[in-house]
């Protein structure tokens, strides 16, 4: 079990998503670096698809009831670690002592584990042996901050169930990414390319665009160089993928991230490649982008 | 018909109309339960569809612009859901002044219509209905209701639709039905399926 003793800005549960609904309107959620939760669970001896915990910029303090294996990745933050003396220790008192994030610690029952703001980036995220063990909802435990499926985001005083722990960890040191300051995202040209002005796709990948205060799970807000249409009036409702590249009224482009919904109606000019980079970008970042002509 | 490429794992197919939409999404959710198709998400929309999670996009486009989608026909003899609806929404009368008739009528032109599930979107379980025809096209509100309740049965554009959840929304209310329209320990968990023929029967 683990003890919300302090939730944070926004922590919520994640997996890697539940794709495969979007004919139903079911968004596909999970964690905005899928990659980095995996690596995560990994270091902890889960598989891959166990859910562990997006921490948001603020960081959040735990308390695990059982022993277990913790891990984070992501956004490096400080790491505390609080715990009684394990049996047969000579040390008088509580134990504390530093952890690390991209390396296993392992923890004895009734631990407390604080994770503190994230020095740069936004995100961290937390594996536990055993994997978090809330209800699965669609095939996943993933919190939708737009659709509202999913656990709730955490609050103070939540208790959450762990999993059984599964095996060994495959690897027991990740080499962190460097969280990047300055951002440059492939993107490919997006099926609504023709409602812009001729130069509109080059002008995206020309200018730096600022990561906008209101960027969330479901996307990133770009300001810069506008992209005017050339098309007047309205795209009727379409699909729409990871890293759309969605340009409403204003000019402005949107990129969609993991609680994007699963149709739209602004036209969208391009499609990021890897959106993951945008799960690290705090307000103010500047993005590029580069990438194929066709 | 027409395919456009959506980055690098994606596909869109501009149709023509909906009728076409409707017979493409039958054709591609039949070829993918062969085996004919790898798409994680096949998703129709007004005039499209989105292949999503293709692992191979180029070769795809050019397999599926040598196939021909079958008759919309063949979605014809799947089951009719029959909504039960409480004609009492707030907007019947604005409606009705869209529309230049009373409204009795609206009530009566909504009864008689088979609408057909054209798409999901906007919320889990959100089912765009189509079959009204396009004069009766009727605009949102200019300014959306914060709180829209489960089960309010509305009218925007060519579309009836159904909120499955309290929600925002901007939506014409034309009445309420008490049907459970998405659950996640159903399957499928939508009640209202892309393709599902759908009667708003008066409830009482």
């Amino acid at each position: 079990m683990i003890e919300v003793l302090r939730a944070g800005a926004l922590t919520t549960v994640q997996d890697q998503g539940r794709p495969g609904w979007a004919h139903l309107g079911v968004p596909r959620s999970g964690a905005l670096d899928p990659a980095a939760l995996r690596l995560a669970n990994r270091l902890v001896g889960n598989p891959e698809h166990a859910a562990g915990l997006e921490i948001t910029v603020t960081g959040c303090v735990l308390r695990l009831t059982r022993a277990v294996t913790v891990a984070l990745t992501g956004a490096p933050a400080d790491v505390r670690v609080e715990h009684p003396p394990r049996t047969g220790s000579t040390a008088s008192g509580r134990v504390r002592r530093p952890g690390d994030v991209g390396r296993p610690l392992s923890l004895p029952a009734g631990a407390v584990l604080r994770i503190g703001p994230a020095h740069v980036g936004v995100r961290t995220w937390l594996a536990v042996s055993g994997g978090i063990a809330v209800e699965p909802v669609l095939g996943s435990r993933s919190t939708d901050t737009l659709s509202g499926l999913g656990p709730p985001p955490l609050r103070d005083g939540d208790r959450l169930p762990l999993g059984p722990p599964t095996g060994p960890p495959p690897v027991d040191l990740v080499i962190a990414r460097p969280v990047p300051t300055d951002l440059r995202l492939v993107v490919r040209p997006g099926p609504r390319r023709d409602w812009f002005a001729p130069d509109a796709f080059d002008r995206l990948r020309r200018a730096a665009y600022t990561v906008g205060t209101d960027s969330n799970r479901v996307g990133a807000r770009l300001a810069g160089a506008a992209l005017p249409r050339a098309v007047a009036g309205e795209l009727p409702s379409e699909g729409l993928v990871l890293g759309a590249v969605q340009v409403p009224p204003d000019g402005q482009p949107l990129v969609f991230l993991a609680d994007h919904p699963t149709t739209g109606g602004y036209p969208v000019i391009g499609v990021v490649d890897d959106v993951t980079p945008l799960a690290q970008a705090r307000p103010g970042t500047t993005v590029r982008f580069h990438g194929p002509q066709r | 018909m027409r395919i456009r490429p959506v980055g690098a794992h994606a596909l869109l197919l501009d149709c023509d109309d909906a009728d076409q939409v409707e017979a493409w999404r039958a054709e591609l959710w039949r070829r993918r339960a062969a085996g004919d198709l790898a798409a994680v998400d096949i998703v129709p929309a007004a005039v499209t569809v989105l292949l999503d999670g293709v692992p191979d996009p180029e070769p795809t486009a050019a397999r599926i612009a040598g196939w021909q989608p079958g008759d919309t026909d063949a979605t014809a003899d799947t089951a009719e859901v029959r909504v039960p609806t409480e004609y009492d929404g707030a907007d019947l009368p604005t409606v009705a002044g869209h529309w230049g008739v009373d409204v009795p009528t609206v009530v009566d032109r909504l009864r008689r219509t088979e609408f057909r599930v054209a798409f999901c979107g906007f919320a889990p379980g959100f089912a765009y209905l189509a079959g009204l025809p396009p004069e009766l096209a009727v605009p949102r509100l200019t300014t959306p209701r914060t709180r829209v309740p489960a089960g309010s049965v509305a009218l925007a554009g060519p579309y009836a639709g159904i909120y499955p959840a309290v929600s925002p929304g901007g939506w014409l209310l034309v009445g309420r039905t008490g049907m459970t329209l998405f659950d996640v320990r159903a399957d499928p968990p939508a009640r209202l399926t892309p393709g599902t023929r759908v009667r708003l029967v008066p409830a009482s």
